[in-house]
This record gives C-alpha cells, structure tokens and sequence, in this order.
C-alpha cells in the first residue's frame, strides 16, 4: 500500500481508499429493512454465500500480484471443473470422493488452459484484461463443441439421464444430487436454527494461508517484482514470461476447485452458463471488497462477497417493496455488478494515467 | 508467384483466408446438400446490409487510437430510445424511421461525447473499460425500460399496463422502411434491398469522405502516432472526442436500420453482446486494433454475415445438428482474439 510509506494514515486516506466498501455498506443499510429479511435469515445466506463464492474470489488475487490484473479468464478454470464434476456424475461417484475425483480430473484440464491463457496474455502484454476476456468467449466455443457435440459420442457418457434425448450431448442442467452438500455437511454445526458449513471454511482458511505464504516465497516476490515493473524485473533476471504463465496457471486451477465447491453447495449444475457468472460475479464482488485491479488482499475477498451478495439477497426484495417490481431490484443488482466493474477500471486507468504524467512532470524537473 | 502468395497470406493473415476458405466451400457444399444458393446468397446480402452500419461505428473509433469499440451498446441505447419514442408518437412508414433517427442522433451524439471524455481519461485501457460501459449502460438501461412513461398499447406488457416488452414489432409502423424502395427479386428466392443498400452506401461514402477531410485526416493521424499529431498541433483529445461521437451516432442508426429490416425492437438485455459481432466482422475483414478502412467493413461483413446464414443450413444438412451457434462464438471470438494477440507496432 503505498499510504504505508506517508506514516499513519489520515481520516480522509481510509475514506478515500475504501470509497467502494463504505458506498456498498451504506447501500446496504438503507436496503436491508426495506427488504424485511430478517437477521437469522441474512446471516444463514451470507454464510452459504462465503462458503459457496470466497474460494472463486480468492483464485483472483495470484495474478493481480503479479500485474496481470483481473483474471477474466477464470472462466476456463471453472469450465475445467465443471467437466470434471461431469464425468463424476456420470460415474455416480458420490460423497467426498466424488468431489476429489472432480478435481483431480479438473486440474490437468485446467492446468493445460490455464497455460493456453498464459501464452496468450504474455502476447499481449499491456491488454491482459481484455484479451483474457475475449479467451474466456472463445474457450466457450470450444467448451461447448466439446460439452454438446462429443460428449455421449466420442467421449462416452454411460448415463442416460445427462444426455440429450438426440443421444449426445449434456443436458441444459444436472442434478447432482450424489455431490450436494458433501463438502458444507462433512463436519456439521448448528448454531440455534443457522447451519455453518465448517468443513468448507476450514478449505477456505487453508487457502488464505496458501496465499499469505505464497506472498513470501521466492515465486511470490518475483510476482510481486513484476506487478511493480516487468521491464525492471525482466533486467534483474526474473524469467517474465514464465512467471505470468505459472501466476494464471495458479489461478485457473484455484478457479477449478473454486467452481466444484460452489457447485457442491448449489447442487445444480447449468452446464453452459454456470461458468459465465462465476467470473463475472468473482470480480465484481472482490472490487466491491475495496480492491482495485492493482492491489487486493484476503480482507477484500471476504468484505467483498458479504456486501455483493448482500445486495444480491436483499435488492430484488427491495425493489418489491419499493416501486413493486422484484424485477426492477434484478436489473439493479445487475447494473452495479457491471457499473462498480466498470468505475473500478476506470478508477485503476485514471491513476495511472496521473502517475504517468507525474513521473513526466518530475522527469523535466518541475515539483 | 509464389512470392506474391507468400505475400497475399502474410497480408491477409492466415485466420482470415481459413475463414474465407471456409465460406467458399460452403457455398461450394451447398447444391449439394439441397441450400439453394439463391437464398442463402440472398440471405447473406439482406444481412449484410442489416448489420452494415453497425460495423461500420467501428471504424473512427479504431481510426482515432480508440481501439475497438465494444462500447457499442451505448449507441445501440440511443437507437433504441429513438425506436420506441417513434412507435410512441405513431408516425408510420418512412417518416417515422425518419423521426426515429432525429431523435436518436442526438441523443447519441451526448452520450458519445461523455463517452470520449470518459475514454480521454483512460488511455490505453479502452476496450476494457469500454466493454463494461457498454454492459452497464444495458444495464441502467433496462430499469429505464421498465419505468419510462411510455404508453403504445402495442409496446407495454398487456397485464399491469407498464413496462416495455421485451420485443416490440415494428410492424405496422416502419417495418422495412428503407428496404422495401426499390428491390430487386429474382426468381422465388433471390431477394436484394437496393434502398436498404443505398442508404448503407451513402453511410459508408459520408464516413469515407469525413476521413478525407482535414478533420478526418487528423483523427487518422492521432491514431497512428498521438504524439506526432500533438507535435503538429492537433488537439488528440478533441480529435478522439469526435471519433467517439461518430462511432455512437453510427451505432444508433446502425440499429435502427437493422430493425427496419429484422422487425424487431429487443430491448432490455438485447443489445447487451451487439458489440462482439460487429467487432469481430471488421476484424474479419482484416481490420486491425488500430487501423481499418471501408473495404474492411465491406469485406468483414460479408464474410462474418455469410458463415452465419450459412453455417446454419449446410452445416444442418450435413451433420443433422445445428452447430452454427458454436461455430459462431468461435470463430468470432478467435477472430477478435487474433487481433489483440498480433503483434502490432503501436506506439501508446
């Protein structure tokens, strides 16, 4: 942080770094008794929600740190889990083993995507974001070729029941019954009438401290070195290219795993559009946490994912309540999830175009 | 020879002769498989012009450094408000496409200018932030939808008496009001909007003789070397500005013309992916990040049109399967993705 540097952070720092977070509370005050949830029930979703989403956000922070901004290729990695929860459900491997098996038939697909992505972001350097979102696009293609075309004729699909009645292809949704909830009721604990899902939080935890001691390590701190300066990395013998590939690596099998746990708790699978929000609604609620695309910490992941989907609970309600229409609240919620992306990368664009300007004013002598 | 084929690929660059393959063997396919071609040529060209102009807002802002406008959406919105205000007031046939369009431009022309101020302070970041422009205005828009006054009967739900549909007919109203002058029909199946087509060439030759002027020729200049042009004296941001505006403007009428035509006004999460087909087409037809002319529009556009009419109904009779869909995202977006993955000598 760089407010570290200037010694104690004033009143007006904290508000202005936090804008995003404070809005969002705020939003959020106003909402929740216009909505009439009670507190029981709040609590129950946002812990669900945690549980179900933080482990999607956390995949974001590796490349971040490595200056490769939001990773919108995520999707791949969650793609990458989805098929392996396919396979699983056509074998009818239920349970926790069920899941294991998911993920370990996830991860080399999501390992090989995950350098596909890296190879195409180091050419395009300066353009991660948006190139890595065109790559989610078209990996989709691909997913779906494979997904609607070969599964149940090239790959065999011995259940009939995820098949297409035209005899190949995956159902639009799978019940994936055998896999629900195996992960959130391994250990389970009830506090008055609220379930905590501990098992998964103890993974999440698990994960923080993967990422906080990642940070230290060697390939944490060349990542770090690059998300600084990757021309000033590259002189001091960082090998560039092959770093961002294993930061995306990182991310798309992290995203892998995220995507399993999240289907889990849902215990529905939409096989061709269950991929697409979860990119988009992990980065939208790690910025609404307070990060921006240069900076993010494990406190925005958990800030983040409370507040978006607090306001994914509460705004349909409200906008009932309010003018009428539950639909008016969704189109809301809808619209901030893009607008607070939006403002996010127009904020991280501004400032560095001043820093840019800044260094050119110092530079001439000027100050 | 072999040279100049050498050359001929290195220029048109392998993703774009594949799909260009593609098509011909298509076309080459389809007596075969029982298309007629007539139609889908047919089909194609009606597409073509459909689809026409919206490719076309894409080039001043490729032109001026702005990179590829996925901010299209927001133009697409000004269309659309100037579509139902016109069903709104009632006018029919061409005069109301006409009203359509005065009340539309302008309001694009003010979007656009706040969306180049936005862009003018975000310098090398643009399609990003563009394409989540674009999705939030959608957004923004279809709360607008659900809450502005409007009261045709044939645009509101029919129960609860407010909000927009989601798809409004245009019939009856200015269905095909720039196709239906003057078209040509061969046989059964060969059908051509000479009027629809006329109104594109005039679009395309207006665009292309604003880059011949002094005005243009800047904006042209700022694209290919913003520090340059700020060393001759022009203003980079203004420059961009009015790119930005015109590629709005396009955009607006760009729909409306494709409405005319198509029949239909899709509002709410409608316009939310319009920009993907339109970037992917001028792409195509060999547009790069930072540079594209009028034969690249023509040409993208065509090719872009002709898979998707064709890939339907050939790929259908051969394989009993509809793949198009598939197809579709893939080549569009492999096609966008070769365009920002190419090695480009850009200076920022």
């Amino acid at each position: 942080m760089a407010s570290k540097k200037k010694g104690s952070m004033s009143f007006k720092d904290i508000i202005a770094n936090n804008a995003v977070p404070i809005i969002f509370i705020a939003l959020s005050a106003v909402a929740i008794p216009i909505s009439g949830f009670s507190a029981t029930y709040l609590i129950q979703e946002m812990l669900t929600r945690l549980a179900r989403n933080s482990f999607l956000v956390l995949s974001l922070l590796i490349p971040i740190l490595a200056g490769m901004g939001l990773n919108f290729g995520m999707v791949l990695g969650a793609m990458a889990g989805q098929i392996g929860m396919i396979f699983v459900t056509d074998w009818a491997i239920v349970g926790v083993s069920g899941m294991m098996l998911a993920a370990l038939i996830g991860t080399p697909i999501a390992i090989l995507l995950g350098y596909i992505c890296g190879a195409v972001l180091n050419r395009a350097k300066g353009r991660e974001m948006v190139t890595s979102y065109i790559l989610g696009f078209f990996i989709n293609g691909v997913y779906q070729l494979v997904v609607l075309y070969t599964m149940g004729s090239i790959i065999p699909i011995s259940n009939p029941q995820l098949v297409l009645s035209r005899g190949y292809g995956i159902r639009n949704a799978i019940n994936l019954t055998g896999l629900r909830h195996v992960l959130d009721n391994l250990i389970p604990l009830r506090i008055s009438t609220i379930d905590v899902p501990i098992a998964t939080f103890i993974l999440i935890g698990i994960f923080c401290l993967f990422v906080v001691w990642f940070r230290k390590t060697k390939l944490g701190q060349d990542m770090r070195a690059l998300g600084q300066d990757m021309k000033v990395a590259e002189e001091a013998g960082i090998p560039v290219e092959r770093t961002r590939v294993i930061a995306i690596v990182i991310s798309t099998v992290l995203a892998c795993y995220g995507q399993i746990i999240f289907l889990q708790n849902i215990g529905t699978m939409n096989t061709y559009n269950s991929h697409d929000q979860a990119g988009m609604f992990a980065i939208a609620a790690l910025l609404i946490g307070g990060a921006s695309v240069s900076r993010a910490t494990i406190t925005n992941v958990f800030v983040g994912v409370i507040l978006f989907h607090m306001m994914f609970v509460v705004s349909p309600m409200a906008g009932k309540e309010l003018i009428g229409q539950a639909q008016l609240g969704e189109y809301f919620r809808v619209f901030v999830s893009y607008g607070i992306i939006a403002i996010a990368l127009v904020l991280h664009a501004w400032k560095r175009m001043r820093e840019k300007a800044e260094a050119r004013r110092s530079l001439r002598g000027e100050k | 020879m072999k040279e100049k084929l050498q050359n001929f690929i290195e220029n048109a660059g392998w993703p774009r002769i594949i799909i260009g393959l593609f098509l011909v063997s298509l076309f080459i396919a389809a007596p075969f498989v029982g298309v007629r071609i007539d139609a889908s040529l047919s089909d194609t060209l009606v597409r073509v012009g459909m689809n026409g102009v919206l490719v076309l807002a894409m080039v001043p802002m490729v032109q001026s450094g702005c990179g590829l406008n996925f901010g299209l959406p927001l133009g697409i919105i000004a269309g659309l408000v100037g579509a139902v205000t016109s069903i709104q007031i009632g006018i029919t046939g061409g005069v109301g496409f006409l009203i359509a369009m005065i009340i539309a431009v302008p309001i694009a022309a003010v979007l656009g200018w706040l969306y180049g101020q936005l862009l003018n302070r975000v310098k090398g970041d643009e399609m990003m932030i563009a394409t989540y422009v674009g999705f939030s205005s959608v957004a923004l828009m279809c709360m607008a939808w659900l809450l502005l006054p409007y009261t045709s009967p044939t645009m509101i739900w029919g129960y609860g008496g407010s909000g927009l549909r989601t798809t409004i007919s245009v019939e009856g109203f200015w269905l095909n009001a720039l196709s239906k002058y003057l078209h040509i029909q061969i046989g059964e199946f060969f059908y051509f909007p000479i009027g629809m087509y006329m109104f594109f060439a005039l679009m395309v030759f207006l665009i292309w003789a604003f880059f011949h002027t002094k005005t243009g020729t800047a904006i042209t200049a700022v694209g290919s070397n913003p520090d340059f042009a700020r060393a001759s004296g022009i203003d980079v941001d203004k420059m961009r500005t009015i790119s930005v505006v015109i590629s709005t403007v396009l955009g607006a009428i760009g729909i409306l013309v494709y409405e005319q035509s198509f029949g239909f006004i899709q509002l709410y999460m409608g316009p939310f992916y319009m920009a993907f087909p339109a970037v992917a087409a001028i792409l195509l037809g060999g547009a790069s990040v930072n540079k594209a002319s009028m034969a690249n529009v023509l040409i993208g556009t065509f090719l872009f049109q002709g898979i998707l009419t064709m890939t339907p109904s050939v790929i259908n009779s051969v394989m009993q399967t509809d793949m198009s869909e598939v197809i579709r995202i893939i080549v569009s977006n492999g096609m966008i993705l070769y365009a920002l993955t190419r090695k480009v000598t850009v200076k920022r």
